[in-house]
């Protein structure tokens, strides 16, 4: 694979990994054991880092959020710190049979590459389920989070409006 | 208070609408509704809120915006001297996320009064 085209070659989840704080972290596919885990994640998660009206604050509102992004045709990553789940990475299909991506990570795990290493594996998944295209958005002033989507390989698509939308074809 | 909603094809202006109608009647605003899409769009959403101001009491009208509605909302709201405009508050993406369409982006970037956007 030497063309800029051509499509990364991302992992697969599991993947383990000692991120850049020496802690020993897991990326696993989510299954519906995760829920409570991902419950007690949003619950922790700081306001502050809400993108878009999401993650929602209470506890009901992310219960049902959480029941829609963890549907059967969507694809979830979680990663572990221990018993913790500490970031998520979710991929749900939109009418167009493409993909919206989003992660969470929680702000004591971040600039610590839990990030990049959910994203990869949540698109390595993907592409070897047959995913061609994913897309997201991101808020203009974000600046971490569009280096990190940039290094993985998104490219922006549309710049006209308030969030910037950055597409990758796997 | 001169109120102007923004009534346009997506899918939670209608649900805005009846907030907004139900806020005007409370407060008796003069509303003017302006509408705008396609042709087709158009035709339905002003023939819907004509029968929905119709039940009312409310001192209203409502006006077909048919090119470049963003521009001509803010003119419009101007020329009239409207207090507040109000939009629907963005439809939600497949993940939940809140987007603002670029008619509503236009709008509160560029309006001289204040904005209200319904959620």
């Amino acid at each position: 694979m030497t063309g800029a085209d051509e499509p990364a070659d991302f992992p697969t989840p599991p993947r383990e990994f000692t991120d850049a704080d020496g802690r020993e972290i897991v990326v696993r596919r989510a299954d519906d054991e995760d829920r409570e885990a991902l419950v007690e994640l949003y619950l922790d998660f700081d306001p502050a880092d809400r993108a878009q009206g999401i993650p929602p604050v209470a506890e009901d509102p992310i219960r049902e959020w959480l029941d829609a992004i963890l549907s059967a045709e969507s694809f979830n990553v979680v990663a572990w710190h221990g018993e913790r789940a500490v970031g998520h990475a979710t991929l749900v299909p939109d009418e167009a049979g493409t993909y919206e991506l989003a992660i969470f990570v929680l702000e004591d795990f971040q600039g610590a590459r839990i990030g990049t290493q959910l994203v990869r594996s949540l698109l390595g998944w993907a592409q070897s389920a047959g995913v061609e295209s994913v897309w997201l958005t991101v808020e203009r002033w974000n600046d971490p989070a569009i280096r990190l989507y940039k290094k993985v390989g998104f490219e922006v698509s549309e710049s006209e409006s308030f969030e910037l939308e950055m597409t990758i074809q796997l | 208070m001169h109120v102007l909603f923004a009534l346009g094809p997506g899918e939670s202006s209608l649900d805005a609408f009846e907030t907004a109608l139900d806020r005007a009647i409370e407060a008796d605003d003069d509303l003017t509704v302006a509408v705008f899409g396609d042709a087709a769009d158009r035709e339905r959403l002003a023939g819907q809120a004509h029968d929905r101001l119709a039940d009312t009491d409310l001192a209203a009208d409502v006006r077909e915006l048919e090119s470049e509605p963003a521009p001509h909302l803010v003119e419009l709201a101007e020329r009239e001297g409207v207090d507040r405009i109000v939009l629907p508050g963005g439809e939600r993406s497949p993940l939940g996320k809140i987007q603002l369409d670029s008619v509503t982006e236009f709008v509160l970037l560029n309006a001289t009064m204040t904005v209200t956007l319904i959620r």
